[in-house]
């Protein structure tokens, strides 16, 4: 160091002429005197440098004089270089915040979402995360997420005062609103993921804020291994921001998982019964709902046993005007007034006559079309006695592919005082089988001009096919046709019953005749 | 051991599963013989196979007879349906025989799905027994999910991956939105079955998670980390598909119905004898052409011309076996691309591909 002015020696205290450079300034800026030294030979590759002097931040720029000396003009940087580092830590914390949220949004399971918060919480806040959830008296459900980025998911029969202050987390009473810190000797062991570098020397418990309920608790875990990464972290105030966030999604998931289970009772007895063998007589069915995201509709049907092999098992399918949650909730009760009128099952006409005044009542201004039958089997073949109470007449596939309507005509049900209708006898040789269907099928719109309709014709073409199929291949036909004929239009509720003689016996029951 | 069908076996099929036992599990779902079939499977394990290797060394091998002899016209589709559920049945029976269950569940759910309009479920069947066999629990919902029931499904169960199915390369765009949808829902997602290409181009295009050639495949890439890991980000169709942007297969999809029916006019014009064609066989017709369109459609979506190329060779195989000449499809071709709405080249390109090939076939 030759000279220095005021201003620099006033900067740099321990500086005076004839001291070395390093003993007087940062090594930053020695060094960068020092590159300038070996780069002489090209004299504008003499950029200007940046760094630290005490609390302050400095530009550097080297003016070297003829003599091979060189002048340093340093410049106070401070402010620009705070407002630069501060935008970009914004920028990185705007940047993990959206990728938190959007990941948090997605999903709308309770224990999906815990894992998630824990696994990024673990990405940016900590080496390790831990989030528990407030379940009162069914264990003590715990994300755990390690450095590795894997995350378990338990339900422990742990006590929750086990760790300090989480108790009164989870019940929403935490001694602050903010993160507390936590003695790390104090954790229990399923609190501490085994990828842990070492023990833990910080922890810190932060409450996630729900909806009216408190929605949880994290728990964040440093070994203190990758402190020097610490800087790469978002500021202090971001683990707030992301308990916010977190709070919010867990308290959705979990109302929308409420929600679900209650649909899901609701709909319990609306969903079409699942269909198998009876008294040595096939049956099958498909439903589709109109809409895609429906799970029932206005068309429904049953199979009600016989109580023994000679009883008569009745066979309803039926289609309620309307679609969507209220027609499903009529043909609910269509289903229960025809349960409690079962003892009367033999006689078809009696049986519609009552279901008609139970529907026609003030309050229901809807109506229903209905096909019933009672099947008997009879040595090999199957006795059906078959009813169209405003129905489209089911059809019956023969072994050699012939297709008939069955001649059974008849009154709605729930719109007239009188109605009436017609009972046809049909016999099924074994592999044949009677079709029961409703208006969904045939009145199918698309095809490959895409405004057609399905109709009859095609249905029984495609039925005349499937002779000597199995019940349950043949209705999962009828619908692909169906389905494939929509090509993805909107559509009707879709019901489809097979009831069928067996074609071949099980050698292994014997014959069931 | 030399085969006249491909698919056939392996070269790790163990010793019981001979050409013999193949030949007798056809024969019983030719005839739709369950318990013939059922037999033919339940004797192989007793005489030692593994229930893995009767799935996948001597189900699926017949399985894939069964398409390649109706393509050949031996056998009816109503023959094809019952054999392939007949065949279904048969592996529901082994799933469930009390003596050969699978391990209880020790390594998460998998959710197993065709996509919305597909009706293979065998190769997804097949999957989510081998998946059940090494220790997975598995949803398995079948043939033709709707895309919402299998997101709530996924929302109700949170599995730790989907493996999603498609088998017929026309769904592919419908494969797209699936695997989107399960994407946003925040669950990974393997994509398999044929419609994604022998090597798995398809599956990568439409952005899903991984992909495996065969179940094995993907009872693999599930345990290697796949399963449970975050899908990709939410995004746009047009960002896994920028070609999507110049609006071709828009434009070309929603004129699906004046094409097929400037299509079959021409074809009329073409052949007088057409007119007296009864209604079945114009369906038929009709149905053709339409699958024409939407396999043009399909290939401009993943911009790949050997999706429609391989769909003209196949279906030319298919109208042989049945004694319509194949050139017959070049009107059809013809037709189309005069059909086509003015700025489509890359529709034009594809459709020159489709008759060269049927020119060199």
């Amino acid at each position: 160091m030759t000279s220095l002015n005021p201003a620099a020696a006033a900067l740099f205290p321990r500086g005076a002429a004839g001291v070395a450079l390093r003993e007087a300034v940062p090594t930053w800026l020695a060094k960068a005197h020092d590159r300038l030294g070996r780069a002489s030979a090209a004299p504008h590759a003499r950029p200007p440098v940046c760094g630290p002097v005490g609390d302050l931040w400095f530009r550097a720029a080297p003016v070297p004089a003829g003599d091979g000396s060189v002048t340093w003009w340093l410049t106070d940087d401070t402010a620009r270089h705070t407002a630069e580092r501060r935008l970009s830590e914004e920028r990185r914390q705007a940047a993990v915040l959206a990728e938190v949220s959007g990941a948090l949004l997605a999903t709308l399971n309770a224990e999906r979402c815990m894992e998630l918060v824990a696994r990024l919480a673990a990405e940016h806040l900590a080496d390790a995360a831990v989030v528990v959830a407030p379940a009162p008296g069914r264990g003590l459900p715990v994300a755990v997420a390690g450095p590795d980025g894997l995350t378990e998911y338990q339900v422990l029969r742990a006590d929750p005062e086990e760790v300090p202050g989480l108790e009164e987390a989870l019940r929403g009473r935490p001694p602050s609103p903010e993160t507390v810190a936590v003695d790390p000797a104090a954790l229990p062991g399923w609190a501490l993921p085994g990828s842990l570098a070492g023990p833990v020397v910080r922890a810190s418990l932060t409450p996630l804020p729900g909806q009216g309920l408190p929605a949880g608790a994290l728990l964040l875990l440093d070994t203190g291994a990758s402190d020097g990464a610490r800087d790469a972290r978002p500021g202090p105030g971001f683990a707030r921001l992301f308990a916010i966030r977190a709070g919010a999604a867990l308290s959705a998931a979990r109302l929308h998982a409420e929600q679900a289970a209650i649909t899901a009772t609701l709909m319990r007895g609306l969903l079409p019964p699942a269909l198998s063998a009876v008294h040595g007589v096939e049956y099958a069915g498909v439903y589709r709902p109109s809409g895609a995201s429906e799970r029932v509709g206005g068309d429904f049907y049953d199979v009600h046993p016989g109580a023994g092999p000679d009883d008569e098992t009745l066979v309803v399918l039926g289609d309620v005007c309307g679609k969507g949650l209220e027609a499903a909730v009529l043909t609910g009760k269509i289903r229960n007034t025809l349960q409690a009128l079962l003892p009367l099952a033999d006689d078809h006409q009696r049986l519609l006559g009552l279901l008609n005044g139970a529907l026609l009542t003030p309050a229901n201004p809807r109506f229903a079309t209905l096909a019933l039958a009672s099947v008997v089997r009879d040595g090999p073949r199957v006795r059906l006695r078959v009813t169209s109470a405003g129905h489209q007449p089911p059809v019956v596939v023969r072994r050699s592919g012939a297709v008939e309507e069955v001649p059974t005509r008849g009154t709605l049900v729930g719109a007239f005082h009188r109605i009436t209708s017609t009972t046809v006898e049909v016999v099924l040789e074994p592999g044949e089988t009677c079709v029961f269907f409703t208006d969904g099928v045939t009145e199918a719109r698309g095809g490959p001009m895409g405004d057609e309709m399905f109709g009859q014709r095609r249905l029984e073409a495609g039925l005349s096919r499937c002779a000597g199929m199995p019940v349950h291949t043949l209705v999962d036909h009828v619908h692909m046709l169906a389905a494939e004929w929509l090509g993805g239009n909107d559509h009707d509720d879709i019901a489809v019953v097979a009831v069928g003689a067996p074609y071949r016996t099980n050698p292994e029951e014997g014959t069931t005749a | 051991m030399t085969t006249q069908h491909p698919a056939r076996t392996g070269p790790g099929t163990p010793a019981v599963l001979t050409q013999e036992v193949h030949e007798r599990l056809w024969a019983a779902l030719r005839d739709g013989d369950e318990y013939a079939a059922s037999g033919v499977v339940m004797d192989a394990v007793e005489a030692g196979a593994g229930v893995e290797e009767v799935l996948l060394d001597l189900i699926a091998p017949v399985q894939a007879r069964i398409g390649a002899e109706w393509a050949a016209n031996r056998i009816t589709v109503a023959q094809e349906h019952s054999a392939t559920a007949v065949n279904e049945r048969v592996m529901a029976a082994l799933a469930h025989h009390p003596a050969h269950r699978p391990p209880p569940p020790h390594r998460g759910r998998i959710t197993v799905a065709c996509v919305d309009g597909e009706w293979h479920a065998l190769p997804a069947r097949l999957v989510a027994e081998v998946l059940r066999r090494r220790g997975w629990e598995v949803g398995f919902l079948g043939a033709h999910v709707p895309t919402p029931h299998l997101v709530a499904e996924l929302h109700a169960t949170a599995p730790r991956a989907v493996a999603l199915s498609c088998s017929m390369p026309r769904h592919l765009p419908v494969a797209h939105r699936v695997v989107a949808a399960c994407q946003a829902a925040g669950f990974p997602v393997l994509a398999g079955g044929r419609a994604f290409g022998p090597d798995g181009r398809h599956a990568r295009a439409l952005g899903a998670d991984g992909w495996a050639p065969d179940a094995r495949g993907a009872a693999e890439v599930l345990g290697s980390g796949l399963a449970g890991s975050l899908p990709r980000p939410a995004h746009l169709p047009v960002e896994d598909l920028p070609h999507l942007d110049d609006q071709e297969y828009t434009s070309v999809t929603r004129a699906r119905r004046r094409l097929v029916k400037e299509t079959l006019a021409g074809l009329e014009d073409r052949f007088p004898p057409m007119r007296a064609y009864t209604d079945v066989q114009r369906d038929r017709t009709a149905e053709d052409v339409a699958h024409v369109v939407d396999h043009l459609a399909a290939a401009l979506y993943v911009d790949d011309d050997v999706l429609f190329t391989g769909f003209l060779t196949w279906t030319a195989d298919v109208l042989t076996a049945r004694g319509v000449p194949a050139v017959s499809l070049d009107p059809t071709l013809d037709l189309l691309a005069a059909a086509l709405p003015a700025a489509a080249p890359r529709a034009r390109r594809i459709l020159t591909a489709g008759r060269a090939e049927l020119a060199a076939a």
